[in-house]
């Protein structure tokens, strides 16, 4: 039932240009989702696997990452602390967010804690930020959150189950979309010129490093951009 | 893929290691007070890790280049979306440059 009242909460709140963005995003997201179930079974994995990655994970980048590994030759647990690097995001977005999870109906509470926290990602997140007031951020977030819910495991089924008739998922550009989908989410902060030169420093070192390492190590190197921050720290963060 | 069970076992640390990431986040923001050099540290890791992972994905494939074809649509979906293009857009326009581009014969 809370469901139901949710969804008409959300549609009286939310103006119908935000709705129509969420659905958009919503719908790229199924077509990475698509691109995604393709490519797991093309590597080798049966079709129930990423359709049950892509609920549990619910994590476009690390599920990517985890069959790229695996597919790879690589350990698992190995591919598992990959994503989970990538993943760790998610803690610093709970911690960026303002209560958009909202408390409920007491006897629900936990339950809508949970499902809350698990529709967490860089789409819904973003749309919560955007908004002006707090009940269009909770309402935002918890729209994108489930059609992202509902769109990428959808994708992700129809893909693998595509992916085994259609041999090359390469000659419609599949492989493109996700960095371009991930680079588009990042766009709005690497306008910051300090961000920028710690992303282009930390993508750098990935790169430089690729060849040599194992996957899932260079973006931990990366990280070693973020000293862009110390360095640039007299000139440009006072200001802001 | 060689051993089933061991994937399953990985797929599900790290679908609960990425659970716990989540959750932890909202209920620490109720009970801590970050100073804002922490919250802009974290923040900017972020987009780092990104950054990182959209560079690799669009340039690398295994240990080695990709190919033309893979960056060109990723850099053509980065400008519209750096011109404030609708997501959508974004991502047809990366996909399209690349399959356009395999047509004509570029790696």
């Amino acid at each position: 039932m809370f469901i139901i009242n949710s969804v008409s909460s959300i549609y009286r709140t939310l103006d119908r240009g935000v709705l129509r963005d969420i659905a958009l995003a919503c719908l790229a997201v199924w077509v990475i989702g698509l691109s995604y179930g393709a490519i797991a079974v093309a590597s080798g994995f049966p079709v129930w696997f990423p359709a049950a990655q892509s609920v549990l994970v619910l994590a476009g980048a690390s599920e990517f990452l985890f069959i790229g590994i695996v597919a790879a030759g690589g350990n698992p647990f190995a591919a598992a602390l990959a994503g989970l690097l990538v993943n760790a995001r998610h803690l610093p977005y709970g911690l960026a967010l303002p209560d958009v999870i909202g408390r409920g109906p007491g006897r629900h509470r936990g339950w809508r804690r949970l499902l809350g926290s698990h529709v967490m990602n860089d789409e819904s997140v973003v749309f919560a930020l955007a908004q002006e007031d707090l009940p269009r951020k909770r309402a935002a977030y918890w729209a994108c959150g489930v059609g992202v819910l509902i769109a990428w495991p959808g994708g992700a089924v129809l893909g693998a189950l595509a992916g085994s008739l259609l041999r090359d998922t390469g000659a419609f550009g599949l492989d493109a979309t996700f960095p371009a989908v991930i680079l588009a989410l990042i766009v709005p902060a690497l306008r910051d010129r300090v961000t920028a030169l710690a992303a282009v420093a930390g993508a750098a070192i990935a790169l430089a490093t690729t060849p040599f390492l194992p996957a899932g190590l260079p973006m931990l190197l990366a990280l070693a951009g973020v000293a862009v921050l110390a360095v640039r720290r007299g000139a440009a963060v006072p200001a802001r | 893929m060689k051993d089933t069970t061991l994937a399953v076992a990985g797929m599900l640390m790290l679908s609960a290691g990425t659970l716990a990431f989540r959750f932890c986040g909202p209920i620490l923001r109720e009970r801590i007070a970050f100073p804002p050099w922490a919250a802009r540290l974290l923040e900017v890791a972020a987009v780092v890790l990104l950054a990182a992972l959209v560079a690799t994905t669009a340039l690398t494939e295994g240990h080695g280049f990709a190919g033309l074809a893979r960056p060109a649509g990723v850099l053509a979906g980065g400008v519209l979306a750096w011109r404030k293009a609708p997501f959508l857009v974004v991502v047809l326009a990366a996909a399209g440059t690349t399959a356009v581009l395999r047509l004509l014969g570029v790696p």
